[in-house]
């Protein structure tokens, strides 16, 4: 045995953790209350694992190669649907985010009213959007390009305003000092600084709307969701993964081009 | 001193040739983007449609609100956030080994490519086909919408844990390494620590993303809000479907609130 060391032992304290374990128990609590409340089991998804795996074969195993050219034509009208609607959106958030921002205009009153309002457009999801325009437009893709551009003049208008709050104010200040009026602020002080990042999350939105254009056409919007639509209505799932696929590449070049052109911006 | 003049610099060149091709290739994208759209004029019963609309914002439909059973709107809203819940935390935990494997500081550079393939491969597989191929594997209801959202949010989360495993610092991990700890310990003693406030905040933001996705999911029998929304809009039942589209720009807003106030604390 050894003889007890002299000196006196260090004593660690932890910092107390009952917030860790508050917090752990809420999440906790939350997760399986969630997946109670839903009927959610595990073991039920490995049970019926295979039908999964069966369908999937079905759509991959092989694809409807022959499908392929009756994908492009709606394809690239889901394109033109996400290029309109970006770009209607970018035009009309310009305005908009500087209305927003505190710095730009520093009256309270006009700047919440419109955060409040750009919260609502973007809090309701474009396929419930392109629902209602279906109904005042009628089925086409003219519906879906008044979602999308809803959608992405809520998703730009809020980056936007935050890059306005977030710019170098020294610039701003320096031409207030020297008796610039707004515009002339906008035009030397605000708009060189943010316009890179503007065009960035017009970029962002464009990609963020080819995804989303894939699926309004499942409420009469037009684009590749309309054959999606009817291939699972007739349960051909091989048509469906051809869709898949070609999506897939699409949305894929679409990424590297707009990473590509967003990269040389910022 | 006076009398001299300074010179500015001189102007970069601009290579005009390409900005001219530039703008005229971005014109030309757009006008044939333009092209495809076509404005059919409004619907006979626009008119119509829009009156109800606005009479639907003005008169919510209280009898949906107050009715509790499985058929009202607070059960409807429940089931939209569990499936939410459900569905980032199946993601949470799912994402974690993909991440790893598209981490090129983890497992080298060439087999990280093939794991970011992966990745943006599950990002594009829309959620509701998924849902659709859930629906067949565990029948229609909110576990298949849980199970399409778990799936198609691997494809942003793996991304973004990624990203933060590569960007963490590799001295820790090599300390680790060099007093002879294994790939597990250095796992859980030297990466997980000092990502895990990124990753919780990813999830957090991912949960508010599958909020908005988790309405919608209804629409294909996957459960949630999703169903009585578009079979009300579809049956042009206004009163009620803007009664459920209030009630779920009020709770995203609450969530998002709360969720984005979690997030500022943990980075």
């Amino acid at each position: 045995m050894m003889t007890a060391p002299h000196q006196d032992p260090i004593v660690v304290t932890r910092p107390p953790r009952i917030k860790f374990w508050v917090t752990f128990a809420i999440v906790t609590f939350l997760i399986f209350g969630s997946a109670s409340f839903t009927g959610f089991s595990v073991i039920e998804v490995m049970i019926n694992f295979y039908k999964g795996s069966r369908l999937l074969i079905r759509m991959f195993f092989p694809p409807a190669w022959d499908y392929t050219p009756r994908i492009i034509g709606p394809l690239l009208e889901t394109v033109q649907m996400a290029i309109v609607g970006s770009l209607i959106g970018a035009v009309v958030a310009f305005p908009v985010a500087l209305l927003a921002s505190s710095t730009f205009i520093s009256t309270k009153w006009v700047n919440m009213p419109v955060r409040f309002i750009l919260n609502i457009f973007r809090t309701i999801p474009a396929l419930v959007l392109a629902s209602l325009f279906v109904a005042v437009f009628g089925p086409g893709n003219y519906a879906g390009v008044v979602a999308l551009f809803i959608f992405s003049f809520g998703l730009i208008s809020k980056l936007t305003y935050e890059s306005v709050e977030a710019i170098d104010q020294g610039e701003v200040e320096a031409m207030v000092a020297l008796g610039a009026n707004k515009l002339e602020i906008l035009r030397y002080g605000i708009i060189p600084q943010i316009l890179p990042q503007y065009m960035s999350y017009t970029l962002y939105a464009f990609e963020v709307n080819v995804r989303a254009a894939a699926v309004l056409g499942y409420v009469g919007a037009g684009g590749v969701g309309q054959i999606y639509e009817r291939a699972l209505a007739w349960r051909n799932f091989d048509r469906v993964g051809m869709i898949v696929i070609i999506s897939f590449v699409a949305v894929l070049l679409i990424d590297l081009l707009s990473s590509a052109i967003r990269r040389r911006l910022v | 001193m006076h009398g001299m003049t300074l010179n500015l610099p001189p102007k970069p060149k601009r290579k005009i040739g390409l900005r001219i091709l530039s703008i005229t290739l971005f014109l030309l994208i757009i006008l044939w983007a333009f092209s495809g759209i076509n404005y059919l004029g409004v619907m006979s019963t626009a008119a119509n449609s829009i009156r109800g609309m606005v009479n639907g914002i003005l008169n919510p439909d209280i009898d949906y609100i107050t009715n509790t059973t499985v058929d009202g709107l607070p059960y409807a809203l429940l089931e939209t956030v569990a499936i939410a819940i459900s569905g980032t935390f199946v993601s949470g935990i799912l994402a974690i080994p993909f991440a790893l494997l598209a981490s090129q500081n983890i497992v080298g550079e060439k087999r990280a490519k093939i794991g970011k393939f992966i990745i943006t491969m599950i990002r594009t597989f829309p959620e509701l086909i998924l849902a659709l191929v859930f629906i067949s594997v565990v029948g229609p209801g909110a576990p298949a919408g849980i199970l399409a959202l778990g799936i198609h949010s691997i494809g942003m989360l793996a991304k973004l844990y990624s990203e933060s495993i590569e960007s963490m610092d590799i001295g820790v991990k090599e300390a680790l390494e060099s007093c002879g700890g294994n790939r597990m310990e250095v796992l859980f003693r030297a990466v997980i620590p000092q990502v895990m406030p990124e990753f919780m905040s990813y999830t957090l933001f991912r949960f508010e993303i599958n909020m908005r996705a988790a309405s919608t999911l209804g629409l294909v029998g996957a459960g949630g809000i999703g169903a009585p929304l578009i079979f009300a809009i579809r049956t042009r039942f206004w009163e009620r479907a803007f009664t459920i589209v209030i009630a779920l720009v009020i709770t995203v807003t609450i969530i998002d609130l709360i969720s984005g106030r979690i997030r500022k604390k943990l980075v």
